[in-house]
């Protein structure tokens, strides 16, 4: 917090500050912690095999925040990062697969399942997890199960996971002189290091 | 008055503790993404270069701005057959075919390479194509994509009835081109090409060894992978424009995976620009129409450096 704090102008700090203090009185005044962990340079890559040829890329601009005191956690991951090694495939992927132009973000929003029990686990050792929630790729939303790792390690928190994707669910069409390149189901693998969103680091003068 | 700015600080730090607690739950998640989008936009890359103004290096005869990626090469098969109206004991100008191939080669994402031989007056030419400016959006825009170009081409037919002593000199003839290109939209790319052509050796009366000519043309994709495309190079020499017709071309691009077809029909049987640009000999509108095609494979022979 205390990095993107600083690059605000001041002036607009204050100015957002004052807003979410005046919206903050009108709240219950709980004492829950604020356990929000971030990231913008998380990594997302893609794996496809089929018989004719592998495809992978990789992203590592993807922003996430999650939020430990509820367990809630969103996603948000520039298509046109995705780094593939062959720059035709690359060409092809923006401009024939996922028409980044129209749809430069994919998202999730999600809600870790069972999070109380799981988050008080946490601190003490790393706890596998089943998320639930909203993806979006493509202008296409799905609700979809997704289980991965959380890890709490020297004031960060570490995410892993692993699921499946098929382009067919998200409206990609692939046409049927390279339906043999493209596997039916793409494994992702998400991994991320957030940083604590610590405000009373800020509060120091 | 630094005592007022900390306090006011605190506050607000203050503020979004207690803020970020009073949002009820259902609005959480979404407030999440939005307060993501906020972080990110801040951060976002603040020039976007625009790829893809055209599917392949050509739009029918002549090059577009784009160049194969770092470590691609490209070999690219051309064919233009006779004229159509050459009749049924051609087979509608199969028997005349003028071919040639030519392998391109990414040296960087803005530096291309290319070597080619045409059947046509046996010529070898080789080129050089560099991505001086890209297209992008953002903070600093740039409103076109403009590559330079650059070839030499020799014919190496034997000329044995010919009363010119055909040194390697005379054989010789350069292009210069700027293509100037902008991708209006994910469909519509325009292009124009101003062309400077010097032929070391010119064999009529009143002929300047120099041929200035203004080329433009564009693509509008229909789905996909398929566009049409057109192309037109107006002469601007006064003796080439008398003497010479301006070479149109229409034609479609179709992709297929790793191979591009693109099929055209034009008045011009070369295939480099010292043959479309100077020597197209009859006008479009006289029928005297050449079908061909070209077919691209890109291999990727060294894989690039993930940035």
């Amino acid at each position: 917090m205390t990095g993107f704090l600083r690059s605000v102008g001041r002036q607009r700090y204050w100015l957002l500050g004052l807003l979410l203090w005046l919206g903050g009185l009108a709240g219950p005044l709980g004492a829950r912690a604020q356990a929000k962990y971030m990231t913008k340079t998380g990594v997302i890559s893609f794996f496809s095999a089929s018989i004719m040829e592998d495809i992978e890329a990789r992203n590592n601009k993807v922003a996430a925040v999650l939020d430990l005191s509820t367990g809630q956690l969103a996603f948000a991951v520039p298509i046109r990062e995705f780094q593939f090694k062959r720059t035709l495939m690359q060409e092809h992927f923006n401009e024939n697969y996922m028409e980044s132009e129209k749809y430069p973000k994919a998202t999730f929003t999600g809600q870790v399942v069972n999070a109380a029990q799981v988050l008080k686990l946490l601190p003490t050792a790393s706890q596998n997890v089943e998320v639930e929630g909203q993806m979006t790729l493509h202008g296409v939303s799905h609700k979809v199960a997704v289980s991965g790792t959380l890890q709490q390690r020297d004031g960060q928190l570490i995410v892993f996971a692993y699921f499946n994707i098929a382009p067919a669910d998200y409206a990609i069409d692939i046409p049927l002189l390279v339906r043999e390149h493209i596997a039916k189901s793409v494994s992702v693998r998400v991994n991320l290091t957030c940083d604590a969103v610590t405000p009373n680091v800020v509060s120091q003068p | 008055m630094t005592q007022l700015a900390t306090f006011i600080g605190r506050a607000a730090t203050l503020g979004l503790l207690l803020a970020g607690l009073a949002v009820p739950a259902a609005h959480a998640q979404t407030d999440l993404l939005g307060q993501l989008e906020t972080e990110t936009k801040k951060d976002a890359p603040a020039t976007q270069v625009v790829d893809a103004t055209f599917k392949s290096t050509r739009l029918i005869n002549g090059h577009t701005v784009e160049t194969p990626g770092e470590g691609t090469l490209v070999f690219l098969f051309s064919h233009n057959f006779g004229t159509v109206n050459e009749g049924f004991s051609s087979l509608f100008g199969f028997d005349n075919a003028k071919v040639r191939i030519a392998l391109e080669y990414g040296i960087s994402d803005r530096l291309e390479v290319g070597l080619g031989r045409s059947s046509l007056d046996k010529t070898v030419d080789g080129f050089l194509k560099y991505r001086a400016l890209r297209q992008s959006t953002g903070l600093h825009a740039m409103p076109v994509s403009v590559t330079l170009f650059t070839s030499a081409a020799i014919t190496t037919d034997s000329y044995r009835t010919d009363a010119f002593d055909r040194t390697l000199g005379l054989r010789t003839a350069y292009t210069y081109q700027a293509l100037i290109a902008r991708k209006f939209s994910p469909e519509l790319s325009l292009q124009l090409v101003p062309t400077f052509i010097h032929r070391n050796l010119v064999q009529r009366e009143g002929e300047n060894n120099d041929v200035v000519a203004l080329g433009a043309g564009g693509r509008y994709k229909l789905t996909k992978r398929f566009s049409v495309n057109a192309e037109y190079h107006y002469l601007l020499s006064k003796f080439t424009a008398v003497h010479q017709s301006n070479s149109v071309g229409l034609g479609v691009d179709i992709e297929t995976g790793g191979h591009i077809f693109q099929l055209h029909v034009s008045n011009s049987q070369g295939m480099i620009e010292k043959q479309f640009i100077a020597e197209t000999a009859k006008t479009f509108l006289s029928g005297n129409l050449y079908y061909g095609f070209i077919v691209s494979r890109n291999f990727t022979v060294k894989q690039r450096h993930r940035k």
